[in-house]
């Protein structure tokens, strides 16, 4: 008799993928500004380390938020023993006017829709056992985030079905391509419950167009489904065209609060980018639907906010002149820090997606490539690891289609880290390609492997290994 | 639109027992505001040694304000989501786990996951040990919280061994048998059995025998045993705690095929009363659970902000020590209070050393000996008693007439209240058969009890 289930014994938590070798290479060896300066530099980690100063600075004024103190009276009694799966009032409050706050106050959102989960993580699988049972699927634009295949799909029994999307019109979503997945899943005897688009977009770093969310509103209401808008990156939106929530355009649409799509229509939400405060597991899902905020409310037992959290974060986020110019702050310097990428990556003769939000950037490395194919790719990538010592996340592990994109992030590492990071870069790219404007002189092939160091003292290996433990986006 | 789980009620939360809470809600016991509330007496919290946690963060500010040698580490715990834990307080955890049984056993901290709270530790141990349609054998009563933490989302059935209060509701030899055979007659594969000792609602710790037979049948079988020890620092009394590392242990069973099939499951809301805080944990010798587990964890992992203010106050030994027997001592003096306090009314208790509440024996006072009666009794001692106790049969007791009284939830006069308030049931209770007067006398009937699912969460 098999002795564990097939959740535990199978690879199907997805963390087998390339994505998560990077890292471990990482971890073998980390770049340190003193101690290792030939390491690896992550650059495959989507952290915010941006606004750290702001917070601490704001703790070190406000001692009460941490200290289990209200008004000078200590609530820890009350704290320890708040385990109620409805959330602390006070931080849905603040949490729902945070939001609305990043969404230009173009939305007013009620804090009885919203559930607090550990961690946006948390609110995606709960959404799917929600709302779509074991072999039934869910929609998801190519390229996504790597995580979905295990946060979506492992414990619940849901297939993703991709939508296609590509470099041909900077990666938006269309009519097409949507309805060719919907065929698609159909042709696998897949029922759809809906789809789950990232807006902001992790990977591309890019927001969806008005346009975009409009086809899909009409979209779903065709075809009876579901919308799921992962906005996490919402406050990390830093360039022009602003973000647009879904939100704001059921309002636009004049959707009546009573039609099915308004009930079909929900966010989720996390503090974990926008905030940079990954470890303190704060994610939510808004929905307009009573029944799926009472299943998803009993679902957050699995994994509620601890309250000691939600008291310091309800305080934070209630200091409006904090968020006023935190948000403004974050923007700031999350765009200088893509311009610094954008730049040192130009200098190298590689260019990217242009991106107006998120942590990294969608890089076009497509001519880098021995050939178009995602061999190719793996070996370019694989380069660059150990090669160049940057940690990049490779296209294939987000399902792009096309061979030769990576993502690299911006905001988790100092300038000056990144500054180096675009020097390898640039060095690599001049050794080992035909980039005449890199050098001026001319390669006499691209394929040199001849020069530098060989590939076989780096051992490759495949198979799972349980050392990559971080799984941030 | 939705999924069956979201849409039927297997999420177990119709029981009546979370409608006991609801009354309570409507109309909670103020000692000053109001004095005719309902009593809360349904709710397995520790509320008697905060004034000790709360001193000592008070004299080590660091471990709230996220220092380290008055040094920030917020920055540090801020971008700190690593799934396998955070190595100072796992540390911590597992030398608090060792002196809690005695430090008869060790525990290794890479062997330890962490958890958002034991309700998220259950859940994950049956998706990685179960599949959908399988099934784990726990003994009645249990926790009623189990039927959703362990069936709603993974599908996984529990089917019942039967305990009773002939013998102190002890596991035996055959009610495991028997269980295993009910089982096998609804073509369900068994996986494991899963106790919890010290038991909730009981309040006792298990027997060495009982390890022993558990052990065996799981031998036999082979089959996983999970223990959830949440409440290990909660005995108050001999015989003393047990745990099932330790069984194993004292048996060498080391090398045996079945010591990588036991499974331990811990909270800090029980014993150190931080429910809010959720902080759980899984803790197997099997590295194949506890690599799938930690990944499984993702999906509830415990703040960091959180995991460092713990792991400062668990390093400090000393506070640790006196905490755990002030602790006991207090809940030994509050469960010797309610014990009195019943008697003087004239009912008994299932003799018990640990846990927060008691399991009480109201059979006497049933109409009859049906579990009709017992929600009649119930609904009396909720409505018109203003008690909110929690009736057996929410606990799946096959004998109708026992109920869970907590008393570490409430101050020493509000229990004093509740005990007058008791020997005022059961007074009118005896004049009511002494005169025979007609049940519907006593059934208020401005009371509507509702049996549509409730927004509550169930608390231990």
């Amino acid at each position: 008799m098999r002795m564990l289930s097939r959740n535990a014994t199978f690879n199907s938590h997805g963390q087998d993928s390339s994505y998560f070798l990077g890292w471990q290479e990482y971890e073998k060896n980390p770049y340190h500004e003193v101690h290792n300066t030939n390491g690896i530099i992550q650059m495959g980690l989507a952290e915010n380390q941006l606004c750290f100063d702001l917070l601490e600075s704001w703790l070190a004024k406000n001692p009460e938020a941490a200290a289990f103190k209200k008004n000078g009276e200590s609530i820890f009694a009350e704290l320890a023993l708040f385990q109620d799966y409805h959330g602390l009032p006070a931080f849905k409050k603040a949490m729902v006017d945070f939001m609305a706050e990043i969404r230009g106050n173009k939305v007013t959102l009620d804090p009885n829709h919203l559930v607090l989960t550990a961690g946006a993580t948390s609110a995606n699988e709960t959404f799917i056992f929600c709302l779509a049972d074991p072999g039934e699927a869910v929609l998801i634009p190519t390229p996504y985030y790597p995580g979905f295949d295990r946060d979506l799909k492992w414990r619940t029994g849901v297939e993703i079905v991709p939508i296609h999307c590509t470099s041909s019109n900077g990666f938006q979503i269309t009519e097409t391509t949507l309805e060719e997945a919907y065929q698609e899943a159909e042709k696998r005897n897949l029922r759809v419950k809906g789809v789950l688009v990232t807006n902001p977009s992790n990977p591309l770093g890019t927001t969806m167009t008005r346009n975009e969310l409009y086809l899909l509103l009409s979209f779903v209401e065709d075809k009876g489904i579901h919308l799921i808008s992962d906005e996490i990156y919402s406050g990390t939106a830093f360039s022009s065209p602003s973000f647009i929530s879904v939100m704001e355009v059921l309002k636009d649409r004049n959707c009546d609060k009573n039609s099915e799509v308004w009930q079909r229509v929900h966010v989720v939400y996390s503090l974990s980018k926008d905030l940079g405060l990954p470890g303190f597991r704060v994610g939510a899902i808004y929905s307009n639907d009573d029944m799926v905020v009472a299943a998803a409310t009993k679902m957050s037992s699995f994994g509620l906010v601890s309250s000691q959290t939600q008291h310091l974060l309800s305080a934070m986020l209630s200091d409006k002149k904090l968020t006023k110019n935190y948000i403004a702050e974050n923007h700031k310097r999350l765009k200088q820090r893509q311009k610094n990428l954008v730049s040192g990556l130009q200098k190298a003769g590689i260019s990217c997606l242009n991106g107006n939000a998120g942590l990294f950037c969608w890089v076009d490395m497509r001519h880098l490539l021995r050939s178009n194919t995602f061999e190719a790719e793996m070996e370019l990538w694989k380069k660059i690891v150990y090669e160049v010592h940057l940690n990049i996340s490779p296209g294939s592990s987000c399902h792009c289609t096309e061979p030769g994109w990576f993502r690299v992030c911006f905001a988790n590492l100092p300038e000056r880290t990144l500054d180096l990071a675009m020097q390898r870069l640039k060095a690599f790219v001049g050794e080992y390609y035909n980039v005449p404007e890199v050098n001026g002189r001319s390669q006499s092939s691209h394929l040199s492997h001849s020069r530098g160091q060989s590939l076989t003292k780096w051992v490759s290996r495949l198979s799972f290994d349980d050392r990559c433990s971080i799984h941030g986006r | 639109m939705l999924s069956r789980k979201a849409s039927c009620d297997s999420h177990g939360q119709d029981s009546s027992y979370f409608l006991g809470w609801q009354e309570y809600e409507k109309n909670p016991y103020d000692q000053v505001k109001n004095p005719n509330g309902i009593i809360q007496m349904g709710l397995a919290e520790n509320q008697l040694s905060f004034d000790r946690i709360e001193s000592w963060l008070a004299s080590n500010p660091d471990a709230l304000e996220l220092k380290r040698n008055r040094e920030s580490v917020f920055r540090e715990l801020a971008l700190f989501q690593d799934y396998n834990g955070f190595p100072a307080f796992k540390n911590e955890m597992v030398e608090f786990m060792a002196n809690m049984r005695g430090n008869k056993v060790k525990f290794d901290p890479s062997k330890l996951v962490l958890t958002a709270g034991s309700t998220s530790a259950n859940e994950t141990l049956m998706f990685c040990l179960a599949d959908p349609g399988e099934a784990f054998l726990l003994p009645i009563p249990y926790y009623p919280g189990f039927d959703r933490d362990l069936k709603w989302r993974t599908g996984v059935e529990i089917v019942p061994i039967k305990c009773t209060s002939e013998n102190g509701y002890k596991i035996t030899e055959s009610a495991l048998q028997e269980a295993y055979q009910q089982a096998q007659k609804f073509n369900l594969k068994v996986k494991g059995v899963l106790v919890t000792n010290p038991s909730n609602p009981l309040g006792t710790t298990m027997t060495r025998l009982e390890l022993n037979h558990l052990i065996d049948f799981a031998m036999e079988k082979e089959i996983h045993i999970i223990s959830d020890e949440i409440y290990s620092g909660t005995v108050f009394n001999s015989p003393s705690f047990i745990s099932i590392a330790e069984a194993l242990t004292e048996r060498n069973l080391e090398d045996d095929e079945v010591w990588n099939r036991c499974h331990i499951v811990y909270s800090l809301s029980k014993d150190l009363g931080l429910p809010g805080f959720r902080v759980g944990m899984i803790y197997s010798n099997n590295q194949t659970v506890v690599s799938a587990a930690t990944k499984m964890s993702s999906f509830g992992l415990v703040s960091s902000q959180t995991q460092y203010t713990l792991s400062q106050m668990l390093k400090d030994k000393k506070f640790t020590a006196n905490y755990m027997k002030e602790n006991q001592r207090r809940l030994k003096r509050r469960k010797e209070m309610l014990v009195c306090g019943l008697k003087g009314a004239g009912i008994r208790c299932l003799e018990s050393n640990a846990g927060l509440f008691c399991w009480v024996d109201m059979r006497h006072l049933l109409r009859s000996n049906t579990f009709e009666a017992e929600k009649e009794l119930w609904k009396k001692v909720v409505c018109e008693f203003g008690l909110n106790i929690s009736p057996g049969s929410s606990c799946h007791c096959s004998e109708p007439g026992w109920f869970r009284m907590c008393f570490a939830n409430m101050s020493e006069e509000t229990l004093m209240v509740a005990m007058q308030r008791v020997k005022a049931l059961v007074d009118s209770t005896i004049v009511h058969q002494q005169t025979g007067l007609s049940k519907s006398r006593w059934l208020k009937s401005k009371w509507v009890f509702q049996l549509a699912s409730y927004e509550r969460e169930p608390d231990r």
